[in-house]
């Protein structure tokens, strides 16, 4: 095993994780605003730039998962314990004292598996939640005529606030996150560049190499 | 002999007469300008020729010999209206204009202005000659009896006239100031009372317009705007922004573009309100939409782009919020105030024996208003009001005469039918009048007044005393009455569906969708913006655990990394 510069990232693995990076963004501007968190820009077009976006997300979501399932990239998200008690170690106490980061990436893993887990904790719960409370809030006049003291329309809006806060809670731990190990910017550059130094069996070394993915 | 004489003489005048009466009969024919005020002229005499300007409607009404007087009183004027419209007097002795009773088949209650109690001038019986100044008939002096079954008792003129100079005078029952009018006489709009041609009216006669209409309707509780809060006269002639419908520049609506009327009767009740158009599904193209709604014309998917993701949203609030509520931003716009509270407590004190009355309330266009008055108690005026908001089925239950209240509640005259999301409710506007009173403390119902009737020793208007006020008013309705009174605090519910803004005007969304926005006091909805909510604040603390947790854990290894090497 020896590491690599190898293209980790494809165009449009990079291109939806930061199409998500600034539609959430906008999503938790207009959201706030719906609020009442802030007064900036009026209510409805913070309406119209939240539900345009959001089904705008949707669709892009609906393309990455047809993506992650046909190039076998769902894998990578698949949680395992295998190391996560190095890694849970690592984060409460290694790093306080300079340790090196226990895990190393390989071309099929590139998270650790605490990271996997809350990716894994992302995808199938709070996504779901945000998104399935969104289109009940979006379509409540389709299915909400006999809810006449607006009891579902309260708590399907109650989950989708409380699931935006959580995957709030999750983008500050996530750029948090990027300022251990190797620094804040070797953490950004390969999702920019698609690359990233990463161990390589010597079967996927002539394998990548010969299909040009290898940058030494 | 003498027999034959006589014979011979009654065939000889027979004959003569029944030749001049053919003459007189011909004549009309013959010389058309020389038509006289007895003789009938020849069919099609008076019709317009193919020469003649085209007119709006098939008849003229100053071409009329009938009209032409001369009348000694307004129900000379309803007979000629009769002898060609037989039917019509019967057509309006059938409508709440002229009954002023209203039995709601909702709730089975008998309403009405000749019946229920009201938080103004409280009651019109044995007010009778200055109340029924506004009744569409003439002589109504004891609403405790139905008006007779006479036509001619009708005033078609106060709704037909288009001279604009009739009107009837405040305290006539019904009638207009005739010669001589007396010193001092106002009419129902308190403008100073001039008599009135009857003829020149009787000629005018067409359709009614705002002014037939807000003649009356505009000055309902005794002034410009006291009741309704949105009846005004600044809808005479308003503009845009005071109302899309009766202004000029916008649709220029008379009263019944949208009080569609049949038979005199016309569409629209307070007492029933059609909140929701009840026939919309029902109609085919073409047919009548005669009922007083705003979805009747607009649908209840009005809106539009240009951005349609808003206009699909605003079209999912219409189930649950009625147009009213955002496109009457507020009432009592135009320049005229409403009364707002009327505290009839403290009526009945003097100034050195005398009445007085003060003004502190100083309208937009500097007129100032009675806080005041010796015969009425306080008032508080307003403009630009803010509506009070509920859910309505537009079903309103009263409290009637003989009705239990109770003291130490504020009692509703009215109260606002309407369960939180039913499918036939929604969020309506209201203007909620408050004031005071007069209730039996012993039977604990509320009381009839008497305030009007010069002369007569007992009316509060006149000689300011509580006492034999009650006591004439409650003998003249006949219901029991124990002697001992107070004042009760009280509300009453108006519908607000005049003075359409523009739409630009409309509420914005944040009206409603803010913290302690207008709809913050009504149940059974959930309003985005209102409030974060459980789940809000649940997600907040989540959210806040995370960044201190970050921020813990940054901390330490900034204090870590002064000791290690890698970070």
């Amino acid at each position: 095993m020896a590491e690599h510069f190898v293209k980790v990232y494809t165009r449009f693995n990079r291109v939806w994780h930061w199409s998500q990076v600034v539609s959430i963004m906008l999503l938790f501007f207009t959201g706030a605003r719906m609020l009442g968190f802030h007064q900036l820009g009026p209510f409805g077009l913070a309406v119209t730039v939240h539900t345009l976006v959001a089904l705008a997300l949707l669709l892009l979501w609906a393309f990455a998962t047809f993506w992650l399932f046909t190039t076998g990239g769902w894998r990578q998200f698949i949680p395992r314990l295998a190391g996560m008690v190095k890694v849970a170690r690592f984060y409460a106490f290694g790093v306080f004292k300079g340790e090196e980061h226990p895990y190393h990436k390989t071309f099929e893993r590139r998270h650790n598996p605490l990271q996997a887990l809350a990716y894994f904790a992302l995808k199938m719960a709070l996504f779901p939640a945000i998104w399935i409370s969104g289109l009940l809030y979006l379509s409540y006049n389709l299915w909400g005529a006999n809810d006449a003291q607006a009891f579902w329309l309260g708590l399907v809006a109650n989950i989708h606030v409380l699931a935006a806060f959580a995957i709030a809670a999750f983008v500050v731990a996530h750029v948090y996150l990027l300022t251990i190990g190797h620094g804040f910017r070797e953490h950004v550059r390969p999702m920019l560049t698609g690359y990233d130094r990463v161990d390589l069996t010597p079967e996927a070394e002539a394998y990548l190499g010969q299909k040009g993915l290898l940058k030494d | 002999m003498k027999h034959a004489f006589f014979r011979t003489a009654v065939l000889v005048s027979a004959v003569v007469l029944g030749v001049g009466g053919a003459l007189a009969q011909q004549s009309p024919t013959t010389n058309e300008t020389e038509v006289g005020a007895q003789s009938r002229p020849a069919p099609g005499a008076l019709a317009a020729r193919m020469s003649d300007p085209v007119k709006e409607l098939t008849a003229d009404h100053t071409k009329f010999e009938i009209l032409k007087g001369p009348f000694a009183s307004g129900p000379e004027v309803t007979a000629a209206c009769l002898s060609c419209h037989t039917e019509a007097s019967n057509q309006v002795m059938h409508s709440v204009h002229w009954k002023w009773e209203y039995e709601n088949p909702a709730t089975g209650q008998v309403l009405g202005k000749a019946k229920e109690l009201n938080a103004f001038c409280g009651n019109v019986a044995s007010n009778e000659t200055r109340c029924t100044s506004c009744h569409t008939g003439y002589d109504w002096v004891d609403v405790r009896q139905p008006m007779p079954d006479d036509p001619t008792k009708v005033d078609c003129l106060v709704c037909h006239d288009t001279s604009g100079q009739y009107a009837k005078q405040d305290n006539l029952a019904g009638n207009p100031p005739l010669v001589p009018v007396k010193e001092g006489a106002k009419t129902i709009t308190g403008a100073k009372a001039s008599p009135v041609d009857l003829v020149k009216a009787a000629l005018s006669v067409g359709e009614p317009s705002r002014q037939n209409c807000g003649n009356c309707h505009f000055y309902g509780g005794g002034g410009d705007n006291v009741k309704h809060g949105d009846l005004s006269s600044a809808l005479f002639d308003p503009p845009k922004a005071v109302d899309v419908h009766m202004s000029k520049d916008g649709a220029n609506f008379a009263c019944e573009a949208c009080h569609v009327s049949d038979k005199h009767v016309l569409a629209g009740s307070r007492y029933n309100t059609d909140v929701v158009d009840p026939h919309a599904d029902e109609r085919k193209p073409g047919e009548a939409r005669d009922v007083a709604s705003c979805t009747s014309c607009h649908s209840d998917e009005p809106h539009e782009g240009p951005n349609p993701v808003l206009a699909l949203k605003l079209n999912d609030h219409t189930d649950r919020v009625a147009c009213q509520t955002c496109h009457i931003p507020e009432f009592a716009r135009g320049g005229v105030a409403t009364k707002t509270w009327w505290d009839w407590s403290t009526a009945g004190k003097l100034k050195d024996g005398k009445p007085y009355g003060e003004e502190n309330f100083t309208q937009s266009d500097g007129k100032h208003l009675h806080t005041y008055l010796s015969t009425k108690g306080d008032f508080d005026w307003a403009e630009n009001v803010v509506p009070y908001y509920a859910w309505s089925n537009g079903v309103m239950s009263y409290t009637l005469p003989e009705t239990e209240i109770d003291p130490t509640q504020i009692v509703e005259i009215n109260s606002i039918g309407g369960e939180p999301g039913a499918k036939d409710a929604r969020i309506f506007p209201f203007k909620r009048m408050g004031g005071k009173q007069a209730y039996d403390t012993e039977r604990n119902v509320l009381l009839y007044n008497h305030v009007y009737g010069p002369g007569d020793g007992t009316a509060l208007w006149s000689y300011f005393d509580w006492e034999k006020s009650l006591k004439f008013a409650m003998d003249y309705v006949g219901l029991e009455y124990s002697g001992k009174f107070d004042f009760v605090e009280t509300y009453m519910y108006w519908p607000i569906t005049h003075m359409v803004a523009p739409k630009d005007d409309a509420l914005k969304c944040d009206s409603c969708h803010s913290e302690n926005g207008r709809m913050a006091n009504v149940a059974g909805i959930y309003v985005p913006g209102g409030g974060i909510g459980i789940g809000g604040k649940l997600g907040l603390v989540v959210f806040l655990m995370v960044v201190l947790g970050v921020a813990g854990h940054g901390v330490l290894r900034l204090f870590g990394r002064k000791g290690g090497h890698h970070g």
